[in-house]
């Protein structure tokens, strides 16, 4: 550590703990209190990184969340390491280890910085203009610029550390923690208000901590003194709970608001581990306070962004908080007198302070004239018009501006300096006010936007709210606060406070210089490399809004958000086209406020808390017999059962010619069961269903088809009749949720005179499905009473047995085309009866077969699936399904909608069978197909929605939907595939059994 | 992310509701007796304001009942909840 950077009279850091971290791979040293910042200026280090477009070197500029350029990569971990993080924000701590970004192959060698060279080939949107042709060559360009492109690195594995969210509710939430939000908190606090305060840094008290000035003093104390009083004795209120390291990051419409707290990273690398990193806090305020304080602008003119050029008030507080010098003779330029006090704290550490060049004529502040009595050297009417020096500013130019300040005159004066603090005056921190929807006004004496009018119950105090001076920070921020919170403390009446006041106010968005603005390249965008250049071609080139201005330009669209460069490219725009800046408004602020990591987003939402997993009763037996699944919905359902190498085609064809050949047995508890009971439970199924439901015998089971009131299907299943005013619908294992919602929807909006209950049953009962020819003997053997012939227990009936001595409910129905059974029975009895089943059929080989046996089964018989074969655009006329149309019904959902001239045309697509000339070709689902292969276009005439191989036809089958497809059976059609063209015949539906024979077999 | 008043549980957030579009369309008793244009204009016809909009929410994730709001998508100011069959508080 250069030890003559460092000034040793300091409170703030704690100088006899040294602390030892890793730039760039060289060990440095720095002490407890310090950011990764300030350590690395303590070393004499400004340059940290290469700017975006043209690799200039790129200095350390602020000290807090708007740091525009020193822009690092934390770690070198693939699972935490960070990039694009902030040295400004980064506390030190023993271990760290960062690096420079967007330089290779190192911040002081970097071969991108040709770009520099090359810049006036590289004007704003160049990438849009020339990478635009040819269209299919954006494959090559697109591989390039990624590589060239991008600030610093992903962690390429999964992070290893534990993130956390909490609620938590206020009466008031006050953020920042700077003088005006302090005295806001206590306010608030000792009036018995649930008072929380927040701020982004280790500790409260803002600017005003480090303030010990004489200009600036309250009740005869420093206000720094006095600020430190103020802090001590926020400890004894009981409604206050104050958070540090908490970074507010979006403020929503009825107050609420995400924090983000940092809890580890400050920690020594051995301390972090096993602890919640970051914690995102998730607010809802009664009232809020926002004290967010304002941040200082650049100065906008040549070269004004090399290493060693920082905003005055971050060398003040390097010096005055963090104890070190930002170089050892410092220039600062500035249009307002806060650079004075940069230059008195400064002169009071012993470093020397060149000049203060003032673009102002005289003033004579308070301020202003202690700078003058201390002998710091003022040049006034003055302008830089240059800087030198590549890896480090080594001296400046100015010269005297003319008398409107639009051309710079006069002899050019040379200065020689390490290190150039400017001042372009202070905005406002105004990014929450109008996240949250807050309307700004333009005050025009000093340019900045101010909070204005609001729907929530909010104020902004002191300078984010435009009072820069400490007596009116002090003198509105209480007034505000009372008024807002209804009360009227008077603890802060009667202060003496002696301030420094502003008198005369000056501002030029882009400085004027001695070589035209072609051949200057002054900078408005840091991060992002935009030049004032950029922004006046981009409206030479017609660009008029300034959200296209800020999206051709780039500018404010770094990883800052333009902290720093929106208001001078709103400046000058303004002042380009002719506009106030009022008319002009501003871009949309968004957040978050500053970037937040996936982590303290997701909380603990990763891996398996990612998403509900719903297994069903019988789950283990599938995962005891080495079942695959696939994910349906939320649902874990068998997909298919293989056997020693078998793989999912065999296992699926074995599966398929067992259910038909003698036995299968499949979990069905899946399928969504709604249980409705009511007096008009018969006439609500008639409006549900478009097939006739009142006369469905007690005990008797019905297919039916659910449409949205559009005409299109929605969804089917099988309803039971359980007695008179008593069914239970099944629907399919996706859309349980979704069909319950639309049912009560209409009951409760539509026909609340019906007299009807829904309750989903869908997790009370597990659902056991056995089908094939032996399924009655398997049956027979479980529930020896139940008297299953044809008459007593015919298909598409119901009735409630025993097994042991357990109440379940056996449905004779099938989605196979096979003689079935489905026993519905208390989830908890599942998986035995489950078990029976099995037991009782292994002298039938009883073959266990998933969801991909079921699909292909249900297709050899033409059934549909509802979301596969279907897509809501399919009418059940489409679906060749018009017998399931009640024509006589007066009205169901969607009836209407079925003879609208769209829906009655004779060419909408409609479901038909393929067959492909080579039986053992598959086709592949989704697959287009064509009429003929010749033209070009071609027509796509529909594709296919469900495609096997049926071992039981021997043969390749498919469902698809074609255009006009009724009418075509018989036809021939392609599906043309990237390698060749198949052809296929459309067929009927139905592949195997039209008869019917085999469900009474 | 709003505050609603559920007219049946009071104040909750609003990830335990769900929006369901335009409020007080009513559904035709007779639709077969419309020609396509009424029928279309029930089905597919809504304003979507910018303004003071009426809108039918649902408390999904509470107790499930459908409700009306009367909300200004220009700020999201919730003007009013009322039951549904009742009159809106606000013209």
């Amino acid at each position: 550590m250069s030890k003559n950077l460092r000034i040793t009279n300091n409170k703030f850091i704690d100088q006899t703990t040294k602390i030892s971290f890793k730039f760039d791979g060289k060990t440095l040293y720095g002490f407890k209190g310090d950011t990764l910042a300030s350590a690395l200026l303590a070393n004499n280090i400004h340059l940290v990184g290469r700017s975006f477009k043209y690799h200039r070197p790129r200095g350390i500029m602020a000290c807090g969340s708007e740091e525009p350029n020193a822009i690092v990569q934390v770690g070198n971990d693939a699972s935490i390491t960070e990039p694009n993080t902030r040295a400004t924000e980064i506390e030190l701590y023993e271990g760290l280890e960062a690096s420079s970004q967007n330089c290779w192959p190192s911040v002081n060698f970097d071969i991108g910085a040709v770009n520099n060279f090359f810049s006036p080939l590289i004007p704003a949107a160049f990438y849009y203009k020339t990478f635009m042709w040819p269209a299919n060559f954006w494959k090559l360009y697109e591989y390039f610029i990624r590589k060239s492109a991008g600030l610093g690195k992903s962690p390429t594995e999964p992070d290893k550390d534990i993130y956390d969210h909490r609620y938590l509710h206020c009466d008031v939430l006050v953020v920042g923690g700077g003088i005006s939000g302090i005295m806001a908190a206590k306010v608030a606090a000792k009036s018995n208000l649930n008072t929380v305060l927040i701020d982004d840094k280790n500790n409260l008290g803002g600017t005003t901590l480090f303030q010990k000035n004489e200009c600036f003093k309250i009740n005869s104390f420093y206000s720094n003194d006095w600020l430190r009083k103020e802090i001590e004795t926020l400890n004894s209120l009981k409604n206050l709970t104050i958070k540090t390291r908490t970074s507010l990051a979006a403020y929503h419409s009825y107050n609420y608001l995400l924090a983000r707290e940092n809890l580890t990273d400050h920690l020594d690398l051995n301390e972090k581990r096993d602890k919640i990193r970051q914690r995102l806090w998730k607010i809802r305020a009664k009232k809020v306070i926002i004290a967010t304080g304002a941040m200082e602008r650049p100065l906008i003119f040549s070269n004004n962004d090399r290493p060693g050029i920082m905003l005055s008030s971050s060398i003040k507080k390097y010096i005055d908080y963090y104890g070190v010098k930002c170089g050892q003779k410092i220039s600062l330029f500035t249009n307002n007198d806060s650079a004075y006090e940069t230059a008195i704290s400064l002169n009071n550490s012993g470093v020397i302070v060149n000049s203060v060049i003032d673009i102002r004529n005289k003033t004579n502040s308070l301020i202003v004239k202690q700078a003058e009595k201390l002998g710091i050297k003022i040049y006034w009417k003055s302008s830089v018009v240059n800087t030198s020096g590549y890896k480090k500013i080594n001296s400046i130019e100015f010269m005297k501006l003319s008398d409107d300040a639009t051309t710079v005159i006069g002899k050019k004066i040379k200065e020689k300096c390490d290190c150039l603090g400017i001042s372009g005056g202070w905005t406002p921190r105004v990014h929450l006010f109008t996240q949250s929807g807050g309307k700004l006004k333009f005050r025009d004496v000093d340019n900045v936007f101010l909070p204005d009018k609001s729907e929530l119950d909010q104020i902004s105090i002191g300078s984010c709210n435009g009072d820069f001076e400490l007596d009116d920070v002090i003198k509105n921020s209480v007034n505000l606060t009372n008024k807002f919170l209804k009360i009227n403390n008077n603890d802060y009446e009667n202060l003496e406070i002696i301030s420094s006041k502003e008198i005369d106010k000056k501002n030029i968005w882009l400085l004027p210089s001695d070589k035209p603005l072609g051949k200057t390249k002054q900078f408005l965008d840091f991060q992002n490399d935009s030049t004032a250049n950029d922004v006046k071609l981009a409206l030479r080139e017609g660009f008029k809004s300034i959200e296209h201005v800020k999206r051709y330009t780039t500018t404010g669209m770094a990883t800052d958000q333009g902290k720093l460069s929106n208001m001078h490219a709103l400046g000058i725009i303004a002042e380009t086209a002719g506009v106030k800046m009022g008319e002009l408004g501003t871009t949309t602020f968004r957040p978050p406020y500053t970037p937040l990591t996936f982590g303290t987003i997701v909380g603990r939402n990763v891996g398996e808390f990612f998403d509900t997993t719903r297994k069903t009763p019988i789950h283990e037996w599938h995962v005891e017999n080495k079942a695959e699944f696939e994910n349906v919905g939320q649902w874990k359902r068998a997909w298919y059962y293989p056997i020693g190498n078998e793989n999912m085609h065999e296992a699926v064809q074995r599966e398929s010619k067992a259910a038909r050949d003698s036995a299968g047995i499949l979990d069905a508890s899946t399928l969504g069961k709604i249980d409705i009971q009511g007096s008009d439970a018969s006439e609500f199924l008639n409006r549900i269903y478009t097939n006739a439901w009142s006369k469905l015998e007690i005990g008797k089971c019905r297919y039916g088809l659910m449409l949205n009131e559009d005409g299109m299907v929605y969804d089917d299943g099988v309803t039971t009749r359980l007695s008179e005013n008593h069914y239970l619908m099944t629907t399919t294992t996706g859309g349980a949720a979704n069909v319950l919602s639309k049912m009560e929807d209409y009951l409760q909006t539509e026909w609340p005179e019906l007299d009807v209950y829904l309750t989903s049953v869908t997790d009370h009962y597990g659902t056991v499905s056995i089908c094939g020819p032996n399924s009655k003997r398997i049956l027979t053997k479980i529930i020896p009473d139940l008297d299953l012939s044809d008459k007593e227990f015919p298909h598409m009936s119901f009735k409630n047995a025993l097994i042991d001595n357990i109440k379940c409910r056996v449905m004779r129905i099938s989605f196979t085309g096979e003689h079935s059974y489905e026993i519905n029975i208390q989830s908890s009895y599942a998986k035995s009866v489950w078990e029976k089943c099995f037991e009782a059929g292994k002298e039938f080989n009883i073959t266990p077969y998933g969801t991909e046996t079921m699909h292909l089964l249900r297709a050899e018989k033409g059934f549909i699936i509802a979301g596969q074969d279907t897509d809501g655009t399919m009418t059940p006329v489409d679906l060749q399904m018009d017998w399931i149309i009640n024509k006589k019904k007066y009205d169901f959902i969607g009836k209407r909608s079925l003879y609208r001239s769209d829906t009655i045309r004779e060419d909408r697509k409609q479901l038909v069978g393929l067959l492909t000339d080579d039986p053992n070709e598959i086709l592949e689902e989704g697959a287009q197909i064509v009429s003929e292969t010749n033209s070009q276009p071609v027509e796509m005439l529909g594709h296919v929605t469900s495609s096997y191989y049926s071992p039981n036809l021997n043969k390749s089958i498919a469902l698809a939907v074609v255009k006009n497809g009724k009418k075509l059976k018989g036809q021939k059609m392609f599906v043309p595939m990237k390698d060749k063209n198949i052809s296929v015949t459309i067929t009927d539906t139905v592949f195997l059994d039209k008869e019917n024979k085999r469900l009474n077999a | 992310m709003f505050l609603i008043n559920c007219p049946y549980c009071g104040e909750r957030d609003q990830s335990e509701f769900s929006a369901g579009g335009e409020a007080h369309i009513v559904r035709p008793k007779q639709p077969t007796e419309l020609s396509d244009d009424q029928w279309a204009e029930f089905l597919f016809m809504r304003k979507n304001i910018k303004g003071v909009q009426f809108e039918r929410w649902n408390h999904a994730h509470g107790c499930r009942k459908w409700f009306n709001m009367v909300r200004d998508t220009s700020n999201d100011k919730i003007h009013a909840v009322y039951k549904m069959g009742e009159k809106p508080p606000i013209k």
